[in-house]
């Protein structure tokens, strides 16, 4: 497993390794940027990174890698940058990741190959993650060598949707020759990476840089296209000519609480809030015109845990909001969001209301939100999902004002693809049903992976699948079978 | 790029534009909206189809200026190009032979009524329409919903043509003349729908109605478009745009349709010339589906 060169350049013995602190990474400080939307991470210098990258004790079993959802080669990466070759190393990542910039920003390490670091049993573990974000802004800096391009094959690939299981796709199966069309129906390619994740935490650069990359080796790209509406599944096979088609069409509708007052002016899903801010800059009204409510000096309140709920109440905060709540249901253990979140999240101010449920949502007299209902909550038995499932404390009622909220408490299947697609089988709650190791569909021909078979989950995952259906798709247009 | 092949004022602050979309016109079905951006910052609003013609490839909308986007909607000329359209999106019309419709039409609703009042006519229902306007020159679309209608009744606030009074006085005397009437589309302003309903209702009538709540990506992604059908959330962009009137909450309708009635003025107030000052509510000077329903403008 282990290459012929590797503990060739790290010189340090084992456990002068682990005497080296895990390198802090240089960010704006709190106080300056909950006033911009400029990126919180400022990424490590060279240096930084040489000095992190020797702390990886370089196993030869990696559970780094096998942790990984796409399999990155951490050992054989991290000790490229300990011998200095940087650009090495970017292409060591890209034999497995195709947007290292991106995850290296959005990806939860500590659930996947940093939470499984050797280093952590008794110190911090390897900044992964890091190390990951380094080389390819590294790489960015000195300038991406363009790729090769494969002969043609002759086949012609439809995916539906821009987002990271889709980008996958994409870029792997360009990769082997295959003609390759991205249909996307927001007027920016990126999916969630560009509607859903603020400037602050993946600024938009990044992704155009991934998309550069993705044109440069053929992808073609086109907007306006929803695909079920502006043309169906099947007319894209049967009249447009596609081969195969990957739908990657990400988690589709808010879900809402169902308690009352949730049509008050100042009450928003995270997707529309996130969606005015991130997609339309109304952070930037009136230089663009999509507006978004004035939230300076106003209190503002998301609810739920995970990254998406951080995203937006970390978004308020920058707008001026005078005081900003996270309402969660369960308690710190049980949020989804990544620990550096919330860390992040605690450092600019915001006030966090573990085990508390919104009720009811108060209204002025006028139609506009002035206040939420909320009770305290305690965590009895673990549920399906594993964790303690939150029940409210009875008498435990009190009401918080508020000018707008929030509400970050998941999404539902968008069944627009499934209606218009002739055998096309899902799942009770309307997602997609894919094969988990091949994203093979009940249709011959159609793959599909992301949040759309998954239900809401990760970048990562998405791409993970991207990865498993490239596969088997570039199986099925070599061979005819799947 | 959507390319602009004819423009042309219908009335004061009205304007028809045909464009070149031929995915959309070939998937278009009465009913149907698209979603429109004019320039880089630009906004995304929500606008009819109000006809689409499939060997030509092109679509036509129908546009009434009351905020930034759509004024600048209005000052396209032929030649000119939209940034992104985006369609064809809503459930289209449910187009059935039921026996005798009136089709209401208020302002530039007019427009949006049209293609379904065809379909319908095609069907073989028996079309009365109402057309109702402020006044004389606002009226709109006259010879095309004559064309689809077995009778069309114009109405004028100042009686200036056709009868003097609002759409709803017109229905009620078709209802108070025995008329028989099997269905009622109504597509207007918020509070002529709401006022349509409220006539049907103790009758019993099935009334449809097309709402125009703010709206963002209509794919169904953002929830900025929910309303309230029987105390229930539904997302006018894929569960609608057309609801059953009489299940339809239109006040909480009215009051989110007026969230961004600041943002909106100062936008158009950069954007007009000094003198025009903003005035007061615009959020239901709009018809539905044919105006930006999106930070309005």
């Amino acid at each position: 497993m282990a290459p012929p060169t590797r503990g060739s350049a790290n010189l340090l013995p084992l456990k002068e390794r682990m005497k080296i602190p895990r390198q802090a990474m240089p960010e704006q400080p709190a106080e300056l940027r909950i006033t911009n939307f400029d990126e919180v991470n400022l990424g490590y210098s060279e240096e930084l990174a040489r000095q992190e990258a020797l702390r990886c004790l370089g196993c030869a079993k990696p559970a780094c890698s096998v942790r990984c959802p796409v399999g990155v080669k951490v050992p054989e990466f991290v000790e490229l940058i300990v011998a200095g070759d940087f650009r090495g190393a970017a292409a060591k990542m890209r034999e497995d990741n195709v947007l290292p910039a991106v995850t290296g920003r959005v990806c939860p390490h500590e659930d996947h190959c940093e939470g499984a670091c050797l280093l952590s049993k008794k110190v911090k573990p390897l900044g992964i993650g890091y190390l990951e974000r380094f080389i390819a802004d590294y790489e960015q800096r000195m300038g991406v060598l363009s790729p090769v391009k494969a002969p043609p094959s002759g086949k012609k690939m439809a995916i539906v949707g821009s987002g990271p299981s889709g980008l996958t796709v994409a870029g792997d199966l360009r990769q082997k020759g295959h003609a390759v069309r991205v249909f996307e129906a927001l007027h920016e390619l990126g999916g969630v990476l560009v509607y859903g994740i603020p400037e602050f935490r993946l600024p938009k650069r990044i992704i155009h840089q991934q998309l550069d990359y993705m044109r440069a080796m053929g992808v073609e790209f086109e907007t306006d296209v929803a695909v079920g509406r502006t043309v169906t599944v099947d007319e894209l096979m049967e009249e447009e000519g596609y081969d195969a088609i990957f739908i990657g069409t990400g988690a589709g509708s808010p879900l809402f609480m169902n308690i009352p007052g949730e049509h008050l002016n100042g009450v928003y899903s995270a997707n529309e809030f996130l969606t005015r801010l991130n997609l339309m800059k109304a952070y930037l009204f009136p230089y663009y015109d999509q507006p978004v409510l004035d939230l300076r000096g106003k209190d503002v309140a998301v609810i739920g845990g995970g990254n998406t709920a951080l995203d937006a109440i970390r978004s308020a905060l920058r707008l001026g909001a005078r005081k900003a709540y996270v309402i969660y249901r369960r308690s710190e253990a049980e949020m989804p969001a990544r620990a550096e979140e919330v860390e992040h999240a605690r450092q600019e101010g915001i006030a966090f209301w573990m085990l508390t449920n919104p009720i009811e949502f108060l209204s002025d007299g006028k139609g506009w939100l002035d206040g939420v209902r909320c009770v305290r909550m305690e965590l009895a038995e673990p549920d399906a999902s594993g964790r303690r499932r939150p029940v409210p404390l009875p008498g435990s009622e009190f009401e918080l004002p508020l000018s707008v909220a929030v509400l970050a408490v998941g999404t539902s299947a968008n069944l627009l693809i499934q209606r218009t697609t002739r055998g096309l089988e899902t799942d009770k709650r309307g997602y997609i049903q894919a094969d988990p190791l091949t994203q093979r569909t009940s249709r011959k021909g159609i793959f599909a992976g992301g949040d759309i078979v998954t239900g809401s989950a990760t970048v990562i995952s998405a791409m993970s699948a991207g990865r498993r259906a490239a596969k088997s798709i570039h199986e099925y247009l070599t061979t005819g079978e799947s | 790029m959507f390319r602009i092949l004819q423009a042309e004022f219908l009335a004061p602050g009205i304007k028809r534009l045909v464009l070149g979309a031929p995915r959309i016109a070939r998937k278009h079905q009465p009913g149907q909206f698209v979603i429109v951006r004019v320039h880089e910052r630009g906004e995304r609003i929500p606008l009819t189809i109000a006809d689409s013609d499939r060997e030509r490839g092109v679509i036509t909308i129908v546009v009434q200026s009351v905020g930034k986007t759509t004024h600048l909607l209005n000052s396209l000329e032929p030649g000119d190009s939209l940034l992104d359209v985006l369609g064809p999106l809503g459930k289209p019309s449910d187009i059935r032979a039921v026996g005798t419709v009136v089709v209401i039409g208020g302002g530039v609703g007019t427009a949006m009524a049209y293609p379904t009042a065809a379909a319908l006519k095609r069907v073989g229902n028996r079309i009365i329409s109402i057309i109702g306007a402020r006044t004389k020159e606002m009226v709109i679309l006259e010879d095309e919903m004559c064309a689809v209608s077995d009778t069309l009744l114009a109405m004028t606030n100042d009686g200036s043509y056709g009868d003097k009074g609002i759409v709803t006085d017109k229905l009620r005397d078709l209802l108070e003349s025995d008329t028989r009437i099997d269905m009622v589309l109504a597509v207007g302003p918020v509070v002529m729908m709401k006022a349509v309903a409220e006539v049907t209702r103790p009758r019993h009538i099935r009334t449809i109605v097309s709402l125009n709540p703010i709206m963002i990506d209509g794919t169904g992604m953002c929830g900025g478009c929910r309303v309230l059908i029987d105390g229930k959330s539904q997302f006018a962009c894929i569960d609608g745009p057309e609801f059953d009137g009489h299940r339809v909450n239109f006040d909480i309708l009215l009051q989110r349709n007026a969230t961004y009635q600041k943002e909106e003025c100062r936008l158009m107030a950069e954007f007009r010339r000094p003198q025009t000052a903003c005035s007061g509510p615009v959020a239901d000077a709009r018809a539905p589906g044919l105006v930006p329903q999106s930070g309005g403008s």
